[in-house]
Parts: C-alpha cells; sequence; structure tokens
C-alpha cells in the first residue's frame, strides 16, 4: 500500500436537474425534459458533501487538498458548479456544447471521461449515485471503465487508508467495507451524511472561484461522437405519464378494517 | 430610480435559507409548538450555517455579511416557524450585537465567538415589571463594590435568557443618580454582561405564552450577583442610550421577520385555497376568497418594500429610525392581518394548533408588541413629523 497523496486531488460529477419538488414536464421536442427550473441533482450534493468532508478530515483546502466539480450542460447548468462551489468545492470545470444535448449514458461518459482525462491528475472522481432525471446510474461504471479506474459504487461512508480509499457499501442483508488504492472512481449514496447548506461566507467566497469553459473541440471529440449520433441507444418513445386518478375511499360501516387489509392484499403489500 | 432587484449573493443566501426552513425546520416546527420545547437541534444547524454571525466580520468568527442579510434570512425562516425566527433575531441582535458595538476589543474576543457561531446564545436584560417603553423605571441596581458590580432586581420577558446553550445575559442597572437642574433625580443606566453560571442569577421558569411557544423567555432574578468591574459594556450612564440605538435596527430585523410571518401565511392560503373543495369547486374560484389573499399578498409585499428601505437607508449610513418604525409597525400588523385572514380561508381547520396558519396567528400578536409597540412606532414617526 502506497502514501495517501500529499495534495489530494478530487473531482466530483455535479448534474443540473429539474426540481424532483415540482412536476417535471417534456418539451415540445419530445422526448426531452424541460430544464427551465432546474438544480443541482440532489444525489450529487452528497457527492460534493463526501468530496467535501474527504479533504477535511486531511486538513482540507488550507493544506491544498482540492475539490474540483465537473457538468456538462447548457448554459444554465453552471448553477450546479456554483452550488457546488458555494458548498466548498475549490474549483469548476463546465463542459457546454451544442452538440452534446441529447447524449446518451454512453455519449455523455465519453465525453466526460475525455473531459477528465484532460483536467488531469485526479486521486479519486465522486459521483451521485444516479442522476435524478434520466435515473440510469450507468455513467459512474462507463466512467471507470473509460479511464481504467476501480470502482466503488454505492458508498455511503469513506476514507483514505494511505493510498488506499476504504468506502462502507450497504447492502439488503450485509455491509461490506471495499478497499481500493488510488486512482479510483467512487459512487455515493443517499445514504451519506445529509449535504450541507452553503453558509454566506461561502456564497460570497463562490464568486471569486474559477470555473473552466469546456469546448468538444478542445477535447478532440466531434460532434457525431456525442449527442444523438454518438448514443448508444434512443428512447423510441415517451409520454406524459396520465394524471393520477382519485383513490379508494373506504367508508367504515364496520367492516373498514377487512376492506382496507383486503385492498393491501389485491395489491400485494400485505 | 431605485433598484429592487436583490444582488446576486443576497439571492443565493435567500434561496439556501429558504430550502433550509422548508426542509430542516418546517418539520419539526408543530412538534416544538405543542411540547414548548426548545429546538436546539435547529439552533446548532443554524449555527453551522453561520446564520448566527451573517453580520459580523470575519475576524470574530462572523460572515462578513451585514443586517440586511440577517433580515432576509430572518423573512424565510419566519415564513415557517417564527419561534426559530426570533431565536435567531434576539441571538443576534439583542445577544451579540451589543457586545460587537459596545465591547472592548476584549469583551469581544471573549463572548463574541461562540455567539457568532451559534454554539451559545446571550441576552438582554432590560424590560422590568415598572421599565418597558419607559426605561427610566429600571429598578435593577448594580453597585461597584472592591473592583465587582453587584447586581440586585429583576427582568421580565427576557430572550433566549434560560436555555442550556446561554452563555450570559446583559442586563440593564442603575448605576448611581444625578439630580437635574429643576431638582428632579436622573438614575444612570449602564449595561453589564452577567454570565449566567454567576451566582444568585436565576432564569425563573419560562411564561406559558399565546404564541412563539418555542422560542426560550423567562423571568429573570438577580439577588446578590457579583461579576468583575470589567463585565461594564460601553461606557457607564449610556446603558439606555446604547440600546436604543441598537433597538432601532433590531426594528428593521423584526420588521423582516414580520413580513415573513405575512408571507407564509399568504403562501399557506394560495396553497389550500386551490386544493380544498366546497359545492364542487376550489375555494379558491370564488373572488370572496381571491379578494382576501390578494389583500394579503399586497400587505406582505407592502411589509417587504418598507424594510428594505429602512435597511438600504441604514447600509447606505443615513438615518432610518423613522423607516424602521413605520417597517416595523406596517409588517407587525400585516403579519397579525394575513394570520386572521389566513385561519379564515381554512376554515375549521384554522383553528387547530397543529396548522401552520393558526401557529402563525397565536405567533404574530407579539408581533405588534415587542421591540416596540405599535403605539411606540406611532410616537416615533409623529415626532419625525415634528408633532
Amino acid at each position: 500500500m502506497s502514501d495517501a497523496p500529499a495534495q489530494l486531488k478530487v473531482l466530483v460529477l455535479v448534474k443540473y436537474v429539474p426540481d424532483a419538488q415540482f412536476d417535471r414536464h417534456l418539451t415540445g421536442e419530445s422526448p426531452r425534459l424541460d430544464r427551465s427550473d432546474s438544480i443541482l441533482s440532489e444525489l450529487d450534493e452528497y457527492a460534493v458533501e463526501a468530496a467535501l468532508q474527504l479533504i477535511e478530515a486531511h486538513g482540507g483546502a488550507k493544506a491544498g487538498h482540492e475539490v474540483t466539480v465537473l457538468t456538462m450542460g447548457p448554459a444554465a447548468a453552471s448553477n450546479a458548479v456554483k452550488k457546488s462551489l458555494q458548498m466548498g468545492a475549490t474549483r469548476g470545470v463546465h463542459l457546454n456544447d451544442d452538440a452534446l444535448a441529447g447524449s446518451d449514458a454512453a455519449a455523455t461518459s465519453l465525453a466526460l471521461a475525455e473531459a477528465i482525462r484532460h483536467e488531469g491528475g485526479f486521486d479519486l472522481v465522486f459521483t451521485g449515485m444516479s442522476s435524478t432525471d434520466g435515473e440510469t446510474s450507468l455513467v459512474p461504471s462507463q466512467l471507470a471503465e473509460r479511464l481504467g479506474l476501480p470502482q466503488v459504487t454505492l458508498v455511503s461512508e469513506v476514507s483514505l487508508d494511505g493510498g488506499d480509499i476504504v468506502a462502507r457499501r450497504d447492502g439488503d442483508t450485509e455491509t461490506q467495507y471495499v478497499r481500493a488504492p488510488l486512482p479510483a472512481l467512487v459512487s455515493v449514496t443517499d445514504q451519506f451524511e445529509e449535504p450541507r447548506y452553503p453558509n454566506f461566507k461561502g456564497i460570497i467566497g463562490a464568486k471569486k472561484k474559477k470555473t473552466t469553459p469546456l469546448s468538444l473541440a478542445e477535447l478532440g471529440l466531434g460532434a457525431d461522437q456525442v449527442g444523438a449520433a454518438g448514443s448508444w441507444t434512443e428512447v423510441a418513445s415517451s409520454e406524459a405519464r396520465p394524471a393520477r386518478t382519485a383513490g379508494t375511499v373506504i367508508t367504515d360501516q364496520g367492516d373498514a378494517g377487512v376492506k382496507l387489509a383486503d385492498f393491501l392484499a389485491d395489491r400485494k403489500l400485505l | 430610480m431605485p433598484n429592487f432587484e436583490l444582488e446576486e449573493e443576497y439571492q443565493d443566501l435567500v434561496d439556501t435559507v429558504r430550502d433550509f426552513a422548508d426542509e430542516v425546520i418546517a418539520p419539526v416546527s408543530a412538534k416544538h409548538d405543542e411540547e414548548h420545547s426548545f429546538p436546539y437541534e435547529i439552533v446548532a444547524q443554524m449555527g453551522q450555517m453561520g446564520l448566527f454571525g451573517l453580520p459580523f466580520p470575519e475576524e470574530h468568527g462572523g460572515m462578513g455579511g451585514d443586517y440586511f442579510a440577517l433580515s432576509l434570512a430572518l423573512e424565510e425562516i419566519a415564513r415557517v416557524d417564527q419561534s426559530c425566527a426570533i431565536t435567531l433575531e434576539a441571538g443576534v441582535s439583542l445577544g451579540a450585537m451589543p457586545v460587537y458595538r459596545f465591547g472592548t476589543d476584549e469583551q469581544k474576543a471573549k463572548w463574541l465567538p461562540k455567539l457568532a457561531s451559534g454554539e451559545a446564545l446571550a441576552g438582554f436584560g432590560l424590560t422590568e415589571s415598572e421599565a418597558g417603553s419607559d426605561a427610566s423605571g429600571t429598578r435593577t441596581t448594580a453597585k461597584l463594590e472592591n473592583g465587582e458590580w453587584v447586581i440586585n432586581g429583576t427582568k421580565e420577558f427576557i430572550t433566549n435568557s434560560g436555555t442550556d446553550i446561554t452563555q450570559h445575559v446583559t442586563v440593564t442597572a442603575v448605576t448611581g443618580t444625578s439630580e437635574r437642574e429643576d431638582g428632579s433625580v436622573k438614575k444612570e443606566i449602564s449595561t453589564i454582561i452577567v454570565p449566567t453560571d454567576t451566582e444568585g442569577f436565576t432564569a425563573e421558569p419560562a411564561y406559558n405564552k399565546v404564541g412563539w411557544n418555542a422560542s426560550d423567555t423567562h423571568p429573570l432574578t438577580l439577588k446578590n450577583v457579583r461579576v468583575p468591574e470589567e463585565n461594564l459594556l460601553g461606557v457607564r450612564g449610556r446603558g439606555y442610550a446604547n440600546f436604543l440605538s441598537i433597538l432601532d435596527e433590531g426594528r428593521i430585523a423584526i420588521a423582516a421577520l414580520a413580513t415573513g410571518a405575512a408571507q407564509g401565511c399568504v403562501d399557506e392560503s394560495v396553497r389550500y385555497a386551490k386544493e380544498r373543495e366546497q359545492f364542487g369547486r376550489n375555494i379558491g374560484s370564488n373572488q370572496a376568497i381571491q379578494f382576501k389573499i390578494a389583500r394579503m399578498q399586497t400587505r406582505a409585499h407592502t411589509a417587504r418594500l418598507a424594510y428594505y428601505k429602512a435597511a438600504s437607508n441604514m447600509l447606505a449610513g443615513k438615518p432610518f429610525k423613522t423607516e424602521a418604525a413605520i417597517a416595523k409597525l406596517v409588517a407587525g400588523e400585516a403579519a397579525m392581518d394575513n394570520a386572521r385572514d389566513a385561519t379564515q380561508v381554512f376554515g375549521g381547520y384554522g383553528f387547530m394548533n397543529e396548522f401552520l396558519v393558526s401557529r402563525h396567528y397565536r405567533d404574530s400578536k407579539i408581533l405588534e408588541v415587542g421591540e416596540g409597540t405599535t403605539e411606540v412606532q406611532l410616537m416615533l414617526i409623529a415626532r419625525e413629523l415634528g408633532l
């Protein structure tokens, strides 16, 4: 086992997604989601928190450790970077190119892998467990494969032991502690500690932090390698889910308990 | 024309505190209200977010913001929980601010950092049974004996004075008298820092209040309390004057809190009016309800403009006493009026304690009384007009 890097360089992938608190809509050019009212993905906040806690456990930014956040998306996606910087990340990278629109998981992981190579030198890559919009959960594994990194997925606790990462994975029947040498890729679940809220110092401080713009050309990627053209899958069709119908009302005439139990049993909930 | 758009950092603060209020505070508000329990876990998180340090410079453990930032945070919190908002407001304005404004460097170094981080709270003990709006009725005395102040008296309605994390209460006390030209006696009132673990200091059992149930409020007894002479805060004899200057900015914060309460009533009413069906349609489709809510929104909006204006004057270093009084008056009344209308929109549910609007109804009354009654604001405004 090697020593821990003197100065940790951690990268976190963050995505700008429609706010899950509100109804989500498809745009006119279905099947794409309307992203006009979007936020930093709540699941990615856990990844940012994990990265920040990891460097803080080793002296934080003052000790020269760095957390870089990388997002891929249109101009407005810079808000996901901004929130991460407010939470405490060191710098941002924003990959923005019109040709990226419509990328599936494979095209996305290709572009992100090239962006990570371009920035270079990371000891750790953190991601959320899934996006809260596409919800494929494929990107972390594809990225690890493309970058040739050991991957530890669905992690709820993480620490460094020398030059290894030690991560806790909670399954249905057991809890594992998985060790992997750096550099490595780790995806973080929502069972990690609750992400912090930015404080005012962080909000002011974020304005002075740097976000580097990146284009496909800088990564040496062609428009045909990403977007719909570069995707391995396509959404064949999609339609808005029908509005929820009114529920069943059971009026108690002495047999409500039985009716309720039958209702649940019919749906295999009992 | 003035620009009423919030600058980016203020807007980001508003968004962050709003999320925190909705996600962390709102789910436990009804419980603390019902149990009359102090929300230690919320105070700790507000501390971690830096809310108690908003208007203080970083060298004192603060966030390097200003009083307007604090006001914006108070508005967002008070939408869902006035008790948490007043705990923050009093913690900053009455607990930490006197030390920051009037303390020596040594006093600031000793007392401020834990207040600015929210790890500790402090109270301000002014009100007595015969001294409220008229502080000259102060009966608490402090006599200097062998380098120590010996303090005797009682105080009423002191916020944040009896929590497990209360570090001190700054009390006003009569430290001497002088004779005016007309022969009447003038009391010399000073402010002195009294740590809560000092022998003879007692926070008596908490009040059973109409509202603000999760805010910590006690009567205090000071019996032969002895503190070092250096605990005198500010210049001897300037205690009441100091308090008045702090009260003016406190009124902006209270106006912001009241604006939040008024807005919370609007938001809840809009939501409920869209969802509650009677006679086969949402009650919000009735113009009687629409007009009621439209009026509520108008009050909240007006209150916000009033406190923005007062804060704008204050930050620009201009006089703001009258503007603060107007803001406090308008916003306090907006909160009470909106709470009354919101409970009406909610019908029978508005009379049930667990609903937010009924909590606002109980909580908002004090906004027409605390930090200067409505009548005191009117006095101040009339005085400014030369009446």
